[in-house]
């Protein structure tokens, strides 16, 4: 499926949870400048594996980063290249939008720097690309959940990594700003970022170049979103509780009643 | 309001907050049973001079600082544990100071010599050892500071158990009973320039590692996996942050005994103020904590002059009545989990 340059590969990863193993043996790769999404069933691993390759859980097995061992990059390095918008993020509601924006920043700044032009003007790219601009001065304490989740989006694009890997990232958003942030991944990808998401709606995963599926801490099926196997495979492990079809010039996830 | 504003906003409440210090403090030298006239003839009499400087001053200069190590231990629990409810006393340093003064007070109190010593540095270290080890008692317990819940019924637990400790030394040496009833209730009133200079020198250092460590508060208000995806090494800057707490608690507790809810309010005040980065929520904190405590140093003097009411069973019942307005007033505190 994919021949072009690997942004992401995980070798035969293991993860252990309390001292349970939830991932057993991942061999996964993610092609640069493209986007993937991962599916799967309740309890299948997604969010470890997006932390496995994120470097915040321990693993055992190698993670690369453009053929590079990623634990051989430093902490710096690894947050300059890496953007992470996690699963029901959550952030102090007196932060103000623009402050927490800002905190994306971090990885670019020395300890005792101020945020220079470059910082403010990333910053206030992002904020605009995710329609936030508005509410800057406002706190996050005065948002609705979706607009949070818009405002927690421009601190993972105000990183600027070449691999942003989002957990969940259209919780709380309503259908047209989810539209917003699928139109926000393409144009990431055309300017050569790589996004890896863990996406509940099959729906919207389908949207990708490609797709990732998971089941029981293993992955069954990796292919392009417009293949039938990787339909297949996205049936099969929700049981044939759903069933994609293509509507429009799209692919839908319709469920089987 | 523009970033600038909010900017000014700040500017002009930490000048707020920096005179009304300064006017606390001058109010301070000017309170007390001999009145005013003490201050207006310290020039020329040696007996007013004293007053004065011996015993106002000093003890208005270091309400600000002990309040002001309170705000400022306050902001950074509440940062840390990222809970509006924390406050350094909640997770046991309060007791571990207790017990470490008690302690020291049992092992070297009667010791001729030793007064001297213990009182000016010794207590501190002594209760700044117990703050420490119960804050990682809590944390050990706990297991860590991610289960809000947990966190505070650890401290809850810690907190017992070690005042009960401090209560049984207590109650086996008698002779250290006085010591630790004016410890336990609060005062200011003992506060000499040794202590000030003490307390104001742990309060600059722990300002600039607070201040320098701000950005991992930041950081973690987006929760563990995105700070660490940040770059931040989080488990040395906990150490760090857990360090500053315990320090700047267990020196201000050693010098003014337990005084309840500046820590816990300061940052509350702060935070319905303005909108800042904790860099400049701890900072305001600092200074909102020691306004805080030089108005209740003074009322606590002015109330029953010319008897003097302890000032720590003062703020224990403005800031109870704070803490449940403030319960009252926001829906996610009465939610809290």
């Amino acid at each position: 499926m994919k021949t072009g340059l690997m942004a992401l590969r995980a070798s035969d990863v293991h993860v252990a949870l309390d001292g349970h193993e939830v991932l057993h043996g991942i061999d996964v790769s993610f092609a640069a400048g493209r986007w993937t999404s991962i599916v799967g069933p309740n309890g299948a691993g997604k969010s470890t594996l997006l932390k496995a390759l994120a470097g915040l859980v321990p693993v055992r097995g190698r993670v690369h980063w453009f053929d590079q061992d990623f634990i051989t990059l430093d902490r710096q390095q690894r947050a300059q290249q890496l953007s992470w918008l996690g699963q029901n993020e959550t952030a102090s509601d007196d932060l103000r939008v623009w402050d927490v924006a800002m905190l994306g920043r971090l990885p670019h700044q020395g300890w005792w720097a101020a945020p220079n032009a470059h910082d403010h003007a990333v910053v206030e790219t992002a904020l605009k690309a995710t329609q936030a601009w508005d509410w800057r001065e406002r706190s996050l304490g005065q948002l609705s959940g979706g607009e949070r989740q818009r405002v927690l989006l421009a601190r993972a694009m105000a990183v600027q990594a070449q691999v942003m890997l989002m957990d969940e990232p259209l919780t709380n958003l309503d259908p047209p700003h989810q539209v917003d942030w699928l139109e926000q991944v393409r144009c990431l990808t055309s300017q050569n970022t790589t996004v890896i998401s863990v996406l509940h709606e099959v729906g919207m995963a389908l949207h990708a170049h490609d797709m990732v599926v998971m089941q029981a801490g293993r992955v069954v099926h990796q292919g392009a979103c417009a293949d039938a196997a990787t339909h297949r495979a996205v049936e099969a492990v929700f049981d044939k509780r759903i069933a994609i079809y293509s509507l429009a010039g799209q692919w839908v996830a319709v469920p089987q009643l | 309001m523009t970033i600038r504003a909010a900017r000014w906003s700040v500017v002009w409440l930490a000048l707020s907050l920096g005179m009304l210090c300064v006017l606390g403090i001058a109010l301070g030298s000017a309170v007390g049973s001999t009145g005013v006239e003490s201050w207006l003839t310290a020039l020329h009499d040696d007996v007013a001079w004293q007053i004065v400087w011996d015993i106002r001053l000093p003890r208005s200069v270091g309400a600000c600082a002990a309040g002001a190590l309170l705000g400022l231990a306050g902001a950074l629990a509440q940062g840390l544990f990222r809970n509006p409810l924390a406050d350094p006393y909640l997770l046991g340093s309060a007791s571990g100071a207790s017990l470490g003064v008690a302690v020291a007070l049992a092992l070297f109190g009667g010791h001729p010599f030793a007064t001297e010593w213990l009182v000016r540095v010794g207590l501190t270290g002594a209760a700044f050892v117990g703050a420490v080890l119960a804050v990682l008692l809590t944390l050990a317990l706990a297991r860590g500071v991610q289960h809000t819940l947990r966190l505070l019924l650890a401290g809850g637990i810690v907190g017992v158990v070690l005042g009960a400790l401090a209560s049984l030394i207590t109650l086996s040496r008698p002779d250290v009973l006085q010591g630790m009833q004016g410890f336990l209730l609060g005062s200011t009133s003992f506060i000499g320039w040794t202590s000030c200079l003490l307390m104001w020198s742990v309060l600059l250092v722990c300002t600039g590692l607070a201040v320098a460590l701000s950005r991992v508060l930041d950081a973690l208000s987006l929760g563990e996996a995105t700070a660490l995806s940040l770059g931040l090494p989080l488990a040395p800057m906990r150490v760090a942050l857990v360090c500053v707490l315990a320090l700047a608690t267990g020196t201000a507790v050693a010098q003014t005994g337990l005084v309840a809810f500046v820590g816990l309010a300061a940052p509350h005040l702060v935070r319905s103020m303005v909108r800042t980065p904790n860099k400049g929520v701890v900072l305001l904190s600092a200074l909102m904590g020691g306004v805080l405590l030089l108005a209740a140093d003074l009322l606590a003097r002015m109330l029953l002059s010319p008897q003097e009411m302890p000032v720590g069973v003062l703020t224990a019942v403005l800031g109870g009545g704070y803490l449940l307005w403030l319960m009252s007033r926001r829906p996610s505190m009465r939610a809290a989990p």
